[in-house]
């Protein structure tokens, strides 16, 4: 009966996913908002050389702690690996972090990219300047992020929405140096500066840019830096007519945010787990977020891609990471009210 | 065969059926005619075993198979039921249809079986084509096959002909009426058509509001009602005011007529006799009557008539006697015996009639 | 003779059936739970800022989808039962196919060719020596573009709905409207139309409902709805009863809808009549009637289907030989193996509720059947934190006593486990699945049951041997329309899944969330493939059941 054929595969494979062993000696479980794409190659290395196997749930950072809430002291789940500076703070607010003391990890992470309390380590740095149409502006009128809000940009600057965190972390970050009300008079004059209603991601502002919708575009390092090695021409050419700007470093430097990790509460796998967050600040693995995504290494001394060489060095943001996540909340109602969609 | 002893059906708290009784006996069809409401397929449901009984209990060949709290399963009755929209299986052709009922059966008796059935109701050459592709008349006889093909002990039968042409519907229920005689089954019908019923029934029950009123031949419905309701619902007809006389007839506006008299009525006491048409005859002389209304018939006339103090009756003629509306007819009364009910003094509606002549 | 108790359906079904319903209704309860909680201050800034961009925004998508869809779904619908034109074979399943793809895929798609920097307004540029700003150019990342999006993906569920009930219609209404002397046109709107219209509401809310659940494509156009908003609430202002409650208003849409299409509905409801339907003859078109007919046909065709789907093609051309490894081959596997276990599911249960619904509608089976129908409108992020915080609930509680009692940990038995992910499914497309069944069960008449039982029949013989074959074209339908639905499914899956658990959806989100379109469109690809297998199906079973007897 064919019928019945199908309905025993279908058992079959629900019951071979509810017996699917969670945990075992010898492994680790991880949950990660950085996309599988962007992580298993580093955790099969791991797996490879320790011979722990690495146990992966990918998803959004706040769905993904918001299951570590819920599952509590039973959760699975030994680490999380967020993209986002901001959604490390939160984690450690809602409880579902540990502190680790690894002597390697304090060494190797500098202060302001790790949580005070060692509940979570930065991993990988992206920094979110400026981007200019070769040609179409003279980078003397460029000086800081502030500065995009004044008439002479009107109707020149491609941005994404302020539901994308990057932005969020930015304006956070502003809040940082210029408290609430100064941002938000900062925010309500950028609005104009915008070339069109927000939409899209960040490389959609780099297309729109180089296809002349604007002169000025605001995305992260590294996807300018996937554009330029692109297989797709029409990504390389536009990436190409782009030239970085680094803004504010006469002041507090360009803004930068982290993708870091944590060892959560419930950690069944404690040791295994901390091996896993010292072998991902080790020189092999920061060598590969510099090579296979253009991220900036955390750790100093190792080389940096080429494409991330020819943009030159420059002055980050010191601000503690930690603060984006406190502020994260003051600047999404803070672009609301100032009509940034 | 089939036993009604006051059966009482009722939804949630509200009675559908009143205690009725009713006896069919093998090989005989029995019908239960009455206005849409009046309670006759709640009864015939119940007979099927699609709905409990209340009170009383329902004997099929002697076993009870439905009494308070205990209702043997439609499946397990042997009682076959024709519905009035037929319920064909849409999926099934005719042959498989007729088959339905009779799984369990040796392949080769089940074929037998079902191409006999489709042989009676005329069917044979359609077996293979599917219910929407037949007339209305052809589904409902291959529901009827369907139905009889398992040689169910009792045949119920919902409605059966309403969804058919007029033509159709006399002409079918000959058919039936001959094919239930010839196997000799025993069926209960329902209808709201008299002469549906008259033309298969063997025994008719009259219903009304959920009750029985008389449980008889056609011929003595017609001729012999024991109720007001009945007299009015079978055949067409007046009911006249009238007074008994010292000889035990009672005199009315169109002459005297002799019938049976109702209990303590003595000479002087006020009576309503049934008028049918054909109990009046036009004459040279006789009570003067006027035309208010004329429809001709083929081989008669029925007319309406105004007689002097205003009461209508009905007059069947033949057709030669031609008389236009505003003629005045001289009416005379031909009733060798007729029906008479005590006079409706208080008004009394129909359902206190009904209590009171319940059979 | 055996005795058997009258009271026919046991109290255990009606006690069993509403437990169920009340389970599956669970996520949606959670959900509408959260509305107790105080969210009084951000709830006071969503108000004076964006909630009436949310509400306006919201309404206006629907009232663009509905528009959208009926004008795509129905005319098509109508072009295909009634009439007859080169090509009509073809739409008539091909018609279908848009449902195969996902509206973030399409949407994706659309982006990457009529965006600004895209090849078409590339194209225009260079041939005519414009710059920016020297002509106009619909904008695709707009509320027009979402609604235009949606409409392309979601009319075929007014198609599906509306042509079965044109065939299903008796030739007789139309001809006595044309003897009438209506003319083709009139008849269509005062009698076929009128007649559809039932079947018409219930897939425009079908459609409306996925709409209000969309997430991907609004999200990507910049359009804030209501579901943008409870993102943007929950995860940028880190407030989870504020967004709640923004679902629990959301729901109050859905209720709207749920009840304007149950009210249809009610309004006529009948049985199939016992005398079955006839062939209907087509009118048979011809010269520029039939190149208008054909034209409104390929068009949805085209563009919901054809143009993204060769969009992907050209990109995975590309990228398939990069991103298509071993691994992929397990995707596919997990994805169908899921689609295929949640449609069992979720059918199984619509039918047991469907059952419940047509034997004993009392009203506690009744409004929690609703309830759990009206997760299908729910995004699918908000479905799977109602199903997470009760299981998780569930486990430690259990853990808890087991710990006290035995001194053993039982840890987490449903959280983290496919069959909360089934679950999930089952919630979320449970309405798609009860509408089928629902429709097919309307269409079995009670006399039907009365005569199988009279023959001889138990009642579970009459499920086997008449309801089974009579509802296998409806069950069919149903089956499939969830495995369409589970296999483009993302946000419930992406936080329910256990762990190395990926699927075709999962990836390609990965990757055209990092904007890696061209990466993405070998796994997009391969969604709309194991999608179109049974679209054809469907639509093969729904031609079948005409010209054969299936009712």
């Amino acid at each position: 009966m064919r019928t019945s054929a199908v309905l025993a595969a279908a058992l079959s494979f629900v019951l071979g996913g509810l017996v699917q062993p969670a945990f075992a000696a010898g492994e680790v479980n991880l949950y990660s908002s950085r996309k599988e794409e962007l992580i298993k190659p580093l955790l099969e290395r791991f797996s490879k050389e320790t011979g722990i196997r690495v146990n992966l749930v990918t998803g959004k950072d706040d769905a993904l702690i918001q299951r570590l809430r819920s599952e509590g002291r039973n959760s699975p789940a030994d680490l999380l690996i967020t993209a986002d500076a901001g959604r490390l703070y939160r984690a450690k607010q809602a409880g579902v972090l540990q502190p680790v003391s690894s002597s390697t990890l304090t060494e190797v992470v500098p202060a302001s990219y790790r949580d005070a309390d060692n509940h979570w380590f930065g991993l990988s740095l992206r920094a979110r300047p400026i981007w200019y149409v070769k040609g179409k502006v003279d980078p003397a009128q460029l000086s800081t992020y502030e500065a995009l809000a004044e008439p002479e940009w009107k109707q020149r600057v491609c941005i994404r929405s302020s539901s994308n965190i990057y932005n969020q972390s930015l304006v956070a970050s502003m809040i940082a140096a210029h408290g609430i009300a100064g941002t938000e008079a900062w925010a309500r004059d950028f609005v104009g500066s915008f070339a069109r209603k927000p939409a899209g991601g960040d490389r959609d502002q780099v297309l729109a840019a180089a296809a002349g919708q604007c002169d000025i575009a605001i995305a992260n390092t590294y996807y300018l830096g996937t554009m330029l090695n692109d297989a797709d021409p029409a990504q390389r050419e536009a990436a190409a007519k782009m030239t970085v700007f680094w803004p504010n470093q006469e002041g507090r430097g360009t803004h930068v945010n982290v993708s870091g990790i944590g060892l959560t509460a419930a950690a069944r796998h404690r040791d295994n787990a901390v091996r896993l967050m010292e072998y991902l600040v080790s020189k092999e693995a920061q060598r590969w977020y510099a090579e296979a995504n253009h991220e900036y290494p955390v750790r100093a001394g190792v080389a940096w891609s080429d494409t991330l060489q020819a943009w030159g060095r420059f002055r980050a943001d010191p601000l503690n990471m930690g603060q984006l996540g406190e502020h994260n909340a003051e600047a999404v109602k803070l672009m609301d009210r100032a009509g940034w969609r | 065969m089939l036993e009604l002893d006051n059966v009482v059906v009722a939804y949630r708290e509200k009675p559908v059926v009143c205690a009725v009784s009713l006896t069919v006996e093998a090989g005989e069809i029995g019908c239960l005619l009455g206005p849409s409401g009046c309670g006759k397929t709640t009864l015939l449901r119940a007979v099927a075993g699609f709905e409990p009984v209340r009170s009383g209990a329902i004997r099929l060949a002697g076993a009870a198979v439905s009494r308070p709290g205990q209702t043997v399963p439609p499946e397990r009755r042997g009682v076959g039921m024709v519905f009035q929209d037929y319920a064909l299986f849409p999926h099934l052709t005719v042959e498989a249809n007729v088959r339905f009922g009779l799984r369990g059966r040796p392949r080769e008796e089940a074929r037998a079986r079902a191409e006999r059935l489709l042989g009676l109701v005329g069917l044979a050459e359609r077996r293979d084509a599917y219910p929407h592709q037949l007339s209305g008349g052809q589904q409902q006889r291959i529901a009827l096959a369907r139905a009889l093909a398992p040689g169910p002990q009792l045949l119920l039968l919902d409605e059966p002909f309403s969804g058919l042409d007029v033509e159709l519907r006399e002409s079918l229920a000959r058919d039936v009426r001959r094919i239930l005689k010839e196997e000799g089954i025993t069926a209960l019908l329902v209808t709201h058509d008299q002469l549906e019923a008259f033309a298969v029934a063997d025994r008719i029950g009259v219903m009304a509001d959920g009750c029985l009123l008389q449980w008889d031949s056609a011929y003595n419905l017609y001729h012999r009602p024991t109720a007001r309701f009945v007299a009015d619902f079978v055949g067409q007809g007046v009911l006249l005011p009238g007074t008994v006389t010292g000889d035990g007839r009672i005199s009315t506006e169109i002459g005297t007529v002799g019938g049976d008299l109702p209990e303590h009525c003595r000479p002087g006491c006020r009576v309503e006799v049934l008028i049918r048409p054909d109990d009046l005859v036009d004459a040279e002389q006789g009570v003067p009557a006027e035309v208010t209304d004329r429809a001709f018939r083929g081989a008669d006339f029925l007319y309406t008539l105004r007689l002097p103090s205003g009461a209508q009756v009905l007059c069947l003629t033949h057709s030669h006697h031609r008389y236009a509306v505003g003629d005045t007819v001289h009416l005379r009364p031909e009733v060798k015996h007729a029906v008479v009910f005590p006079a409706d003094v208080q008004g009394e509606t129909r359902r206190k009639d009904a209590e009171m002549q319940r059979v | 003779m055996t005795w058997v108790s009258n009271r026919l359906p046991p109290d255990g079904w009606t006690v069993g059936t509403t437990l169920l319903a009340l389970i599956l209704a669970l996520p949606v309860l959670t959900v509408v739970g959260y509305v107790m909680q105080p969210a009084g201050e951000v709830w006071r800034h969503l108000a004076d800022t964006v909630l009436t961009d949310y509400v306006a925004n919201s309404l206006l998508l629907m009232l663009g989808v509905a528009a959208g869809t009926l004008l795509l779904g129905v005319s098509s619908a109508w072009l295909t039962s009634a009439c007859d034109f080169p090509g009509r074979r073809l739409f008539e399943w091909a018609l279908l196919l848009p449902m195969a793809m996902p509206a973030y895929i399409i949407a994706y798609t659309y982006t990457g060719l009529l965006d600004f920097a895209g090849p078409l307004q590339t194209l225009l540029r260079s041939s005519f020596g414009w710059g920016y700003g020297d002509y106009w150019f619909p904008e695709i990342r707009s509320l027009g573009g979402a609604i235009a999006m949606l409409s392309l993906v979601l009319y075929p569920y007014v198609y599906l709905l509306a042509r079965a009930a044109f065939l299903e219609q008796s030739v007789a209404a139309q001809e006595v409207s044309r003897s009438l002397g209506a003319g083709a046109w009139r008849s269509f709107f005062s009698v076929a139309l009128p007649l559809a219209r039932p079947a018409v509401v219930t897939g425009v809310s079908l459609a409306l409902m996925e709409s209000l659940a969309d997430f991907g494509t609004v999200q990507y156009f910049g359009v804030d709805t209501f579901t943008t908003g409870i993102f943007r609430t929950w995860f940028g202002l880190g407030d989870s009863a504020a967004a709640a409650q923004l679902a629990a208003l959301l729901l109050g849409f859905v209720f709207l809808l749920v009840w304007l299409e149950r009210h249809s509905r009610r309004q006529a409801r009948y049985f199939r009549s016992g005398s079955g339907y006839r062939t209907q003859a087509r009118h048979r078109l011809s010269g520029w009637r039939a190149a208008v007919a054909l034209a409104a046909c390929a068009l949805p065709l085209a563009l919901g289907f054809v143009v993204p789907a060769t969009q992907l093609g050209a990109w995975a051309l590309r990228t398939a030989g990069r991103m298509v490894d071993a691994d992929f081959a397990a995707l596919v596997f997990n994805t169908v193996g899921l689609a295929v276990a949640a449609a069992l599911l979720t059918l199984l249960l619509a039918l047991v509720l469907g059952y419940a619904l047509r034997l004993r509608p009392t009203p506690p089976v009744l409004a929690a059947v609703r309830t759990a129908s009206m997760g299908y409108a729910v995004p699918g992020i908000v479905i799977a934190v109602g199903v997470m915080l009760p299981f998780a609930w569930l486990d430690n509680s259990v853990d808890a006593w087991a710990r006290e009692q035995f001194g053993v940990s039982t840890g987490l038995l449903l959280s983290g486990t496919l069959f909360a992910l089934l679950f999930a499914y089952a919630v979320r497309f449970l309405a798609v699945a009860l509408q089928a069944v629902e429709g097919g069960l309307g269409r079995i008449k009670p006399s039907m049951d009365d005569a199988a039982r009279s023959l001889g029949l138990r009642p579970g013989q009459v499920l086997r041997r008449v309801h089974a074959p009579l509802m296998r074209g409806t069950l069919l339908t149903a089956l499939l329309l969830v495995f369409v639905d589970v296999l483009k499914e993302l946000p419930a899956t992406l936080i329910l899944r256990p762990f190395n658990f990926n699927t075709l959806a999962v990836r390609t989100y990965e990757l055209a969330g990092d904007e890696r379109l061209a990466d993405a469109a070998p796994a997009a690809l391969a969604i709309v493939l194991a999608g179109i297998l049974p679209v054809i199906l469907l639509s093969r079973s729904i031609s079948r059941s005409r010209s054969a007897a299936d009712a």
